[in-house]
């Protein structure tokens, strides 16, 4: 089975590159199992959104 | 592009009316230039690529509906501007960084054990609502001081995938890595961006 270790790193390359099939499944296969993995994923999409949304100027300060 | 902007268009400043009051425009070049000048390493052209974006919005303000759409435009110029210096740029690398990178080498062994699983402290946990901590800018300021504490080519190839949204070839042409280094640091600079998130943000209220 894979560690977590090896669950994060494919997650991780999931950003950069379609992961092979096998890749899928036993990353699927952790995932099912670990719930601290499948928060990783999570967050790993909200750095994303978050990174998007610096990258255009931060929050916008309207109001303030 | 960022949704979130769209409902409050008729209560915000013009973009005319924006680029003249000084203190928009200070703050808004104060956030460009720091944006510019982590992601090139180099303050003076990190201040031209600033000022060739300004001076384009400048020219063209009468084309933004308001402020959130002139500061989105201006960010999306100097991205552009940063990613055409980046894929330019050959060498990048100093000897310095490379040794540096050599001793992160070990640098996760902390968040698992020998068998490769999450140590109990480490576990990610749930985050509440990412997306409200989007339009908080105390948020802001714990997301500035966690890119700070990653190391520093973790932290540029971090930005260049990231915020200037290079493929990863164009990361490994522009910083001078192997694919799999990329990987390696992509893994590890987002390892601890998300610890030193749920540490100092996620993981603190309620």
């Amino acid at each position: 089975m894979k560690s977590c270790r090896g669950a994060t790193r494919l997650m991780s390359e999931s950003q950069e590159r379609n992961l092979l099939f096998s890749e899928q499944a036993s990353l699927k296969l952790h995932l099912a199992m670990c719930a601290p993995c499948r928060n990783f994923g999570r967050q790993l999409h909200a750095l994303r959104r978050i990174s998007k949304s610096y990258a255009g100027g931060g929050p916008e300060k309207t109001g303030e | 592009m960022s949704d979130y902007l769209a409902p409050s268009a008729s209560l915000e400043p013009s973009a005319e009316d924006s680029l003249q009051n000084p203190q928009f425009l200070v703050d808004l070049r104060e956030q460009m230039l720091r944006f510019a000048s982590l992601q090139l390493q180099d303050v003076q052209l990190a201040e031209d690529a600033v000022q060739e974006a300004l001076v384009g919005a400048l020219k063209n303000s009468r084309s933004f509906k308001g402020r959130s759409a002139l500061k989105t435009w201006v960010f999306a110029i100097l991205k552009n501007k940063i990613a055409d210096i980046l894929r330019q740029r050959q060498r990048f690398v100093d000897a310095d960084q490379l040794v540096r990178g050599d001793r992160e080498e070990c640098d996760h062994d902390e968040l698992f054990d020998q068998t490769g699983h999450w140590r109990k402290d480490e576990r990610p946990k749930k985050w509440a609502d990412p997306e409200s901590a989007i339009h908080d800018k105390h948020f802001w300021r714990i997301f500035d001081a966690c890119l700070n504490h990653l190391p520093s080519r973790q932290a540029q190839i971090f930005m260049m995938r990231e915020f200037i949204e290079l493929e990863s070839h164009e990361i490994c042409a522009a910083a001078e890595v192997s694919v799999s280094n990329l990987n390696v640091t992509l893994h590890r600079a987002r390892l601890r961006l998300r610890e030193c998130l749920e540490d100092n943000w996620f993981g603190v209220e309620g």
